[in-house]
């Protein structure tokens, strides 16, 4: 398989995006709380980033309330577990070819 | 465009993230070195100091308030020790002891433990005074069998000893809390001591 720079997907460039899609790749929903524990950033941060994911199709937005609280959980959707599972893939072949 | 080293340390960035918020890390050996002796010296004192012997199910035994004072003593101990080594060990990492993972790690904990101390509190309030050591132990191994999925796999084994110990106890009601410093003391300590050269050094 030829692979260049170009198959990896824009929307992981960003580090914090690419550990939104790590967490939920091991977890199959995780609030914005814990999000924000586990990548240390600001409120307004993450929200950019999760919008960004939203907008590519590869989380889901589910929103409820708990105790009159909004709670908001998140998911990786099958496109998004594929592009996930493909950009490890480009990255392992990166790594392998310049050994 | 990013260089080689930063796909690399994107890797080590993926790695690290599923790891950190799918599995509860900061428990040191330590907390179970300590678990284990308060344990021990629990369990001398209700053998030695109190002369609490259960021989069977149905135990007779007048001084039961110290015996509980003593048992609570020991997991209040245990208790405070493995939450601050927790945080000790979560603050060197930068991480925060308290997130999605440890909460799931104790609930899953909690419940198993709740469901058999009411279980026991209702037996031992019956007579059957000689059922708490086997039970503490069978019901905390299924605990700690069920944490083993939000922590290190080594936990999970610990619950099936700690299982087996049980079910002993139960069959071999006559050696009273043999079985019980074993598997409260013993093990933690062992366990502790693994934990402490497998992964701290």
């Amino acid at each position: 398989m030829k692979v260049s720079f170009d198959d990896l997907h824009k929307a992981f460039e960003s580090r914090v995006r690419l550990g939104i899609m790590s967490a939920l790749a091991v977890n199959d929903t995780l609030d914005f709380t814990a999000l924000k524990e586990f990548l240390d950033v600001t409120d307004g941060n993450l929200a950019t980033h999760i919008k960004k994911l939203e907008k590519e199709g590869f989380i889901e937005v589910e929103k409820s309330f708990i105790d009159n609280k909004p709670n908001t959980k998140y998911s990786m959707t099958k496109e998004g577990k594929k592009a996930f599972d493909d950009h490890l893939k480009v990255l392992e072949t990166i790594i392998n070819a310049r050994k | 465009m990013k260089e080689e080293q930063d796909y690399l340390k994107d890797i080590a960035e993926i790695r690290s993230m599923m790891e950190r918020s799918s599995k509860f890390l900061s428990l040191s050996g330590w907390a179970g070195i300590l678990a284990g002796t308060y344990a021990l010296v629990g369990a001398w004192i209700a053998h030695s100091l109190l002369k609490f012997r259960p021989d069977e199910f149905f135990y007779s035994y007048s001084n039961l308030i110290n015996v509980l004072l003593t048992a609570a003593g020991v997991l209040g101990l245990a208790l405070v020790s493995a939450l601050l080594d927790s945080r000790r060990k979560a603050n060197k990492r930068e991480e925060s002891a308290w997130n999605a993972t440890s909460r799931r790690l104790l609930v899953s904990m909690a419940v198993p433990l709740f469901a058999g101390g009411i279980l026991i509190f209702i037996l031992i309030s019956n007579g059957l005074i000689g059922l708490a050591a086997p039970l503490t132990l069978l019901f905390y191994g299924l605990a700690l069998y069920n944490a083993g999925h939000f922590t290190i796999k080594e936990v999970r084994v610990m619950g099936f000893v700690q299982m087996l110990l049980g079910l002993l106890n139960a069959f071999f009601v006559g050696y009273g809390l043999l079985f019980w410093a074993i598997g409260f003391g013993v093990v933690h300590v062992l366990y502790g001591i693994y934990m402490h050269f497998r992964y701290e050094r």
